[in-house]
């Protein structure tokens, strides 16, 4: 089996590829107002005040034109989340505008799905298509047969459309495929998400912790920013993973721990604060339920039976207990955000929620805050369909702690047919086939579809598959739905075009506005232009819209964000306290305190295949990005120094990697480094496109994705585990 | 005399290439060149592992090799804070720089002269930080007049320990990395 090299490729038609130089230029049309205070001052600079969308954290942004073309791109100073400063994706945004590769027109199927044939159209015949397709899909099968797989803030007007035309089949891979377990696990403990951006307060952490998350490389700028504060500062940092991470390499402590045996560590940790009586013991009876049952059933978990399983001596697991409980409360244990490993990743981060329980750092100052946000209402609508259904994706609450739609759950129903069919997907800024694991059934499931829309911005691997293809604006093209963010403190920011799309690309406000004319559904669009829609949210928060336009923000006062500033400890949980123990888990039949599970070994001679970020890319999405790609254009395949040197690979070997199934990847350039444990190897996420449009990045690096066929679903919240895959190495002739 | 200069925190910086994408958006650096650029050096063996990550460029020598060994007068020194820069419509590229340079900090733009860090010096005169400095989200860069002992710069390097690149190479560069 060679799911890499026989997929099949999209081939847009690109009769006309304007030098990169030449596209986007300004046109007459008013873009809010300018000023010309931006840092140059330069004659022929201009400023237009916007936020970031080249990942989700919304970043605050200071565009300059230069003779009215697209020049670059700085952190709006004003702005809480960028302090003026963008990370290097968002310093790179530019190339997402000048990019060749970008979709151009509308694009209908001429042939059969996956043979790549295409025919540019209108967006008139391209909206009315769809819009036929989906009339017949509701008069079939029903208006929740349609489903949306939907990323970031421009996904909010599609919503809109789904909704209104009667489906709640609404899914995000943030949740199931990224940081659903996070959020499951600390709601069963606090009764509240971590949420994004995370409500930690790594700048006043006198101890960070950090386990698995690679800080620095995972570029999320304003808990970086909030990280090199605290290395500034001396804090005291505790690394664990499998590799030795930019964040590894900053620590005070780095324990290079066994993949997949976090939660024994995390347990070990505990019962040295526990049976030290190292805990906050006035935060825990005061808010604590359950730790009588909870400290007695982690008796068992010494540092010395973590040891053989973790690698990690137990005076080292002692001393690192004792350094987190020297600086409580304001030692932080990172919840992580891409934390689908190992299937039992809900009670691992509900490990990490009760480690935090116990050094009280949950509402306190260096832990985690009470995250503020503006009271800025939502646009009179008329009533959604009631739907006739329930959603597909968590028949009979299979996983009863899932509380959020389940990508995979959608994607399994279309295969099934159960608990009903699943026939139309549109797909909005996600890549579903690097998202989701196991390709070949996603695959499956497009194939049982009567309709695949993708919306997208480059042509992406999903894309490639889509009956209709819709292209997007790029972020500094276009207005947005406002961004009224929950962070330390509450603002507004609101995202404007800088210049015009070079081609035929529609903002996606203009395409679901559209698509619902086209469904006969013009009521739920009583607006008739994206400024008269934002105008009115915005006043109708008692804000000025000309000041937001001008600002590109406005801040709110400053509100109580820890307890011992006024905030009021409350707990959603069923016992409204901090639940040690989780009656909740043990009525669905669950650990009610988490329990270890050994991770099952790889094949003799295999490495298990762990990924991550690089700070110069955002998921699969920028590779194509001219900027970003001159920064980083391929991945490597990192391999322990003397594995390398024992199967007799050096750096800049070139490597195929096969895995358990036997699927090959695409050839790899190998990295051997100290950096890494013998046991694993490393590559990053989002490499090695398939999809021949994206020319600048096919096949460049491989795909981590290709190679993750095996996964394991959490029984609590039916996120996939992806850290189950064992590759090994072979020579690329 | 201001003699300009950078003192970078390596204990910051987590080597995210924000520097080296805003140099190019800032200057139009063509695709496949950079002005600035990222080192790694480990040290030790694990877990008892160490790592340097340093944002390097060209060190702006007191003692400068490549304006020296510039036949045409292009390569010169800049009357504000001893920059080193290139006259680019003087240059014939002959690279005699390229090879004086201990750093590899310059290329042959496809323009055809040699090219390299200005210290964003056209940012400076009008009194901002370069390009690099600006945008970096760890905020570990420092741009300032090594000459003047109020500087941050000078303070930094009176508080905290140094190292330059390459000192026995005789260039008396003006970067300087915090350890």
């Amino acid at each position: 089996m060679n799911t890499l090299s026989r997929r099949r490729f999209l081939r847009i038609s690109a009769a006309t590829i304007a030098a990169a130089g030449a596209a986007g230029t300004l046109g007459t049309r008013g873009f809010g107002r300018i000023s010309s205070s931006g840092g140059s001052g330069a004659s022929g600079v201009e400023t237009v005040p916007t936020f970031c969308d080249i990942c989700f954290w919304k970043c605050g942004t200071i565009a300059y034109r230069r003779d009215g073309k697209l020049w670059k791109v700085e952190g709006n100073p004003d702005d809480p989340l960028s302090r003026g400063r963008l990370c290097p994706r968002g310093t790179g945004g530019v190339g997402a505008h000048f990019d060749p590769d970008r979709l151009r027109a509308p694009l209908i199927r001429t042939h059969e799905r996956g043979e790549e044939k295409w025919k540019e159209v209108t967006w008139g015949e391209a909206l009315g298509f769809i819009a036929r397709r989906m009339n017949e899909i509701k008069a079939g099968f029903g208006p929740e047969a349609m489903a949306l797989f939907s990323h970031g803030i421009g996904g909010t007007f599609f919503k809109h459309t789904l909704k209104a035309y009667g489906t709640q089949n609404i899914a995000a891979p943030s949740f199931a495929q990224c940081r659903g377990p996070r959020e499951v696990g600390f709601r069963l403990t606090f009764g509240d998400d971590v949420g994004s951006p995370e409500r930690t307060d790594i700048a006043n952490a006198r101890c960070l912790v950090l386990i698995g998350s690679h800080l620095g490389e995972n570029m999320h700028n304003t808990q970086v920013q909030e990280f090199a504060e605290a290395v500034g500062k001396g804090s005291s940092i505790i690394v664990v993973d499998p590799r030795f991470s930019v964040a590894a390499s900053k620590a005070k402590v780095y324990l290079p721990i066994k993949p997949g045996t976090d939660l024994a560590l995390l347990l070990a940790w505990m019962h040295v604060i526990v049976e030290e009586e190292l805990y906050d013991r006035e935060y825990v009876e005061k808010f604590g339920f359950g730790f009588e049952a909870f400290s007695a059933s982690l008796r068992q978990y010494t540092p010395e039976w973590a040891y053989p399983e973790t690698g990690i001596d137990p005076d080292t697991i002692r001393e690192t207990a004792r350094e987190m409980a020297r600086y409580r409360p304001a030692t932080l244990v990172h919840p992580g955000r891409h934390v689908n490993w190992y299937g039992d990743d809900a009670q691992r981060s509900r490990a990490i929620a009760l480690l935090n329980a116990l050094l009280g750092s949950w509402g306190r100052k260096g832990g985690f805050y009470q995250p503020a946000s503006m009271d800025v209402p939502t646009y009179p609508y008329p009533e959604y369909p009631e739907p006739e259904r329930p959603k597909v994706d968590n028949p009979d609450h299979r996983y009863p702690f899932a509380h959020e739609t389940l990508s995979t759950g959608i994607r399994e129903a279309t295969i099934t047919g159960e608990p009903y069919p699943i026939k139309g997907w549109m797909v909005y800024g996600t890549n579903l086939l690097k998202a989701l694991p196991n390709q070949e059934e996603t695959i499956e499931a497009i194939r049982k579809l009567d309709l695949l829309v993708v919306v997208d911005v480059i042509p992406s691997e999903i894309a490639g598959w889509a009956d209709v293809v819709l292209p997007e604006s790029v972020y500094l093209e276009r207005y947005d739905e406002l961004n009224v963010e929950w962070f330390r403190e509450p603002f507004v920011a609101l995202r404007q075009p800088v210049v015009e799309s070079p081609n035929d690309q529609k903002p996606n406000w203009w395409i679901a506005r559209r698509l619902a004319e086209e469904l006969g559904l013009s009521e739920y669009y009583p607006w008739k232009t994206i400024e008269e829609y934002l105008r009115w949210r915005v006043e109708a928060a008692g804000l000025d819209f000309d000041q937001l336009r001008k600002e590109g923000l406005i801040r709110g006062a400053r509100q109580p964000i820890f307890f011992d500033e006024g905030v009021v400890p409350e707990f959603y949980t069923p016992s409204g306290k901090i639940e040690f123990y989780s009656p909740q888990l043990e009525q669905a039949g669950f650990d009610p305190v988490p329990r270890y599970t050994p991770p099952e070994p790889g094949p003799p001679g295999s490495f298990r295949l762990l990924f991550g970020r690089a700070p110069v890319h955002s998921f699969s999405r920028t590779q194509s990005n001219p900027v970003l790609a001159d920064a980083m254009s391929e991945n490597a395949i990192w391999v322990n120094d003397r594995v390398a040197e024992r199967l007799g690979f050096k750096s800049g070997d070139r490597v195929r990697l096969r895995n358990q199934s036997g699927v090959l990847s695409n050839p790899i350039k190998v990295k051997a480094t100290r950096r890494i444990r013998p046991d694993c190897v490393y590559m990053v996420h989002g490499f090695g496109h398939t999809s021949k449009g994206m020319r600048r990045a096919f096949g460049k690096g491989a795909s981590d994705s290709g190679l993750i066929t095996t996964y394991k679903t959490d029984p609590i919240m039916g996120g996939t585990a992806m850290n189950m895959n064992f590759v090994t190495l072979e020579r690329e002739t | 005399m201001a003699r300009y200069g950078m003192v970078i925190d390596t204990r910051r910086c987590v080597g995210c290439m924000d520097c080296v994408v805003a140099c190019k958006t800032e200057h139009g650096v063509p695709e496949g060149y950079c002005r600035d650029w990222i080192t790694e050096t480990v040290m030790g063996e694990s877990p008892n592992l160490r790592m340097e990550i340093r944002t390097e460029r060209c060190n702006h020598c007191a003692n400068p090799p490549c304006v020296y060994c510039c036949p045409t007068g292009a390569s010169h020194v800049h009357e504000r804070g001893g920059v080193v820069l290139v006259t680019a419509n003087m240059c014939i590229g002959c690279k005699a720089c390229l090879a004086a340079c201990p750093y590899d900090a310059r290329f042959i733009h496809p323009d055809g002269y040699a090219d390299k860090c200005t210290f964003c010096i056209h940012r400076v005169e009008k009194g901002l930080d370069p390009a690099c400095v600006a945008v970096c989200p760890t905020r570990c860069m420092h741009f300032g007049d090594l000459d003047d002992p109020e500087s941050e710069v000078s303070r930094l390097l009176r508080t905290r320990a140094s190292h330059s690149l390459l000192p026995e190479a005789g260039t008396d560069p003006s970067i300087f990395y915090l350890t």
